[in-house]
């Protein structure tokens, strides 16, 4: 096994991989930006090393001072958690060049997933199901009028290299059309580098459901159930759980083989999750594929017993799956909602000290926090401060532990989410399991 | 004489106003960056930009000034 690992990360993540990494009995390695001097994880970490100033550009993205700091502690692999570098193929090249281990999937891969169009194409290849759409970039807006006509009203308009949300419209008419492709284009452009779009048929009031997969090195794949993540905000998750509430199991196992197939095409390692829409007659389609950790990992390890992070150690390390898919069972169910420094009203962001924090503790209760009393949340990075889930042996139990935990955790000095999200997990839809795309718009704001 | 603040900590990431420009009341004078997102700080009042007070790519802390509006 490794015997250092640096976390290229910050927040949560990076506590999480360090607690693994503490239990195999490997030592870890932080990075960390001037902002996040008094952070936990620099503290938790064996060495911690000063990259840079606080934006991400300065530190957690500057690719030239982790791989300094790499060669200079002697670690043998690097984690890239989720988010900042760690869906860049050329990070992952570089450190694959630089000798050292990165714990994820080959660049190759990577790079071939990061584009939209690309893995649609890939996918379509493998025999999995697409949404009706183009799979060529779309070079102006008449040609997006003539490809939207064609495929027939709504539609979503999608940057290729997009993420996030950003770049992506739901259009209704060609008016809407015409305003919004000239400013989601400017804005892939400036995120990401790259304004290629392309246009999808819009599915009405979808379910996001994702396939966990993990894969090693010797071609054995074993998917690892699935998450539901439809309640979104601004196509952001904000609540996921597992077993996913809505689809049979019929459509659960025509789900998983085709998540086998697609990570068997494109030669995946590691783990990986693929996301599909689905709609109310259960058929499904092929969104994208993060080639990462996934923020809402743990709700898949309170199912099944697995600690994904050691899963992913073990397979970077060339080790063989020690499960199948016949020898994984699932238990009980998981939720998770992400607790977010932010005003739940406006939600605008909400940085400061937060003079207490006191988490409520029990029986399938479990916290992934970036803070503690007295920590101070700065500007520079995502609102998500911490994550809580809920164990329960159905999705009822799960449903009411989820409710009580919310209303006793105590967090003074910072505005959060937390009555958001105590208003979603008791609405009567979300306790039957109604949870689409459009929840958080129809039910919660709507009121 | 008004000076507008920030509402919280941030990032200056684009300043919309020039001295003497006139504004209405509503209007965005300031554009904030804080934890990845857009933050528009709006004039309650109308009147001509006496002074911007802040540049692109500052960091200010809640209750800054940005602008003063006379």
């Amino acid at each position: 096994m490794f015997k250092k690992v640096l976390i290229a990360n910050r927040g949560e993540i990076a506590r999480r991989i360090i607690r693994t990494c503490k239990k195999l009995g490997i030592e870890t390695v932080a990075v960390y930006s001037e902002a996040d001097a008094e952070s936990l994880h620099v503290k938790e970490a064996t060495e911690s090393y000063l990259i840079g100033k606080p934006p991400v550009a300065q530190s957690y993205l500057n690719m030239d001072a982790i791989l300094e700091v790499a060669k200079q502690s002697g670690a043998d692999a690097i984690h890239p958690g989720y988010g900042l570098l760690s869906e860049n193929a050329n990070f992952a090249k570089r450190v694959e060049e630089a000798g050292i281990v990165f714990i994820g999937p080959s660049s190759d891969v990577i790079r071939a997933m990061g584009s939209k169009i690309e893995a649609r194409k890939t996918m379509e290849q493998a025999g999995v199901p697409i949404v009706q759409g183009v799979n060529n970039p779309i070079s102006d807006v008449d040609e997006a009028v003539k490809i939207a006509e064609n495929i027939g009203f709504p539609v979503m308009l999608k940057a290729s290299a997009g993420g996030g949300g950003i770049g992506m419209q739901l259009v209704h008419t060609e008016e809407e059309l015409r305003k919004a492709f000239e400013g989601n284009q400017k804005r892939a452009q400036s995120f990401f580098g790259d304004g290629t779009m392309f246009i999808e048929k819009y599915i009405d009031q979808p379910h996001h459901v994702e396939v966990q997969v993990l894969a090693d090195k010797y071609g054995n794949v074993v998917p690892v159930f699935e998450r539901e993540c439809s309640i979104q905000r601004r196509n952001q998750k904000v609540v996921e759980e597992a077993p996913s509430p809505f689809i049979s199991e019929e459509t659960r196992q025509k789900m998983l083989d085709a998540s086998v197939k697609a990570a068997k095409h494109i030669g995946y390692t590691n783990a990986g999750t693929i996301e599909f829409l689905v709609d109310s007659e259960q058929n499904f389609y092929f969104l994208e594929m993060n080639t990462r950790l996934q923020v809402e990992h743990p709700v898949t390890e309170e199912i099944t017993g697995l600690d994904l992070v050691e899963q992913q150690l073990k397979i970077s390390n060339g080790e063989t799956l020690n499960v199948t898919r016949e020898s994984l069972k699932r238990n009980g169910h998981a939720i998770e909602v992400r607790i977010y420094a932010e005003d739940p009203v406006r939600f605008f962001p909400s940085p400061g000290k937060i003079t207490y924090l006191q988490l409520p503790e029990g029986d399938g209760i479990r916290h992934e926090i970036a803070v503690e009393s007295g920590s101070e949340v700065t500007p520079f990075y995502d609102p998500m401060i911490g994550k809580l889930i809920v164990f329960g042996k159905t999705r009822e139990e799960a449903c009411v532990k989820l409710a009580n935990t919310l209303r006793n955790y105590v967090i003074e000095g910072i505005k959060t989410n937390i009555p958001m999200l105590l208003g979603i997990v008791t609405h009567p839809q979300f306790i039957k399991g109604v949870t689409t795309t459009n929840f958080v718009e129809e039910y919660y704001l709507s009121k | 004489m008004t000076i507008i603040k920030a509402d919280m900590a941030g990032t200056v990431w684009k300043v919309l106003v020039q001295e003497g420009d006139i504004v209405e009341a509503g209007q965005d004078v300031v554009i904030l960056e804080s934890m990845k997102m857009e933050i528009p700080i709006a004039t309650e009042v109308g009147g001509t930009v006496k002074r911007v007070i802040v540049a692109e790519g500052d960091f200010i802390n809640s209750e800054a000034d940005l602008v003063e509006i006379e």
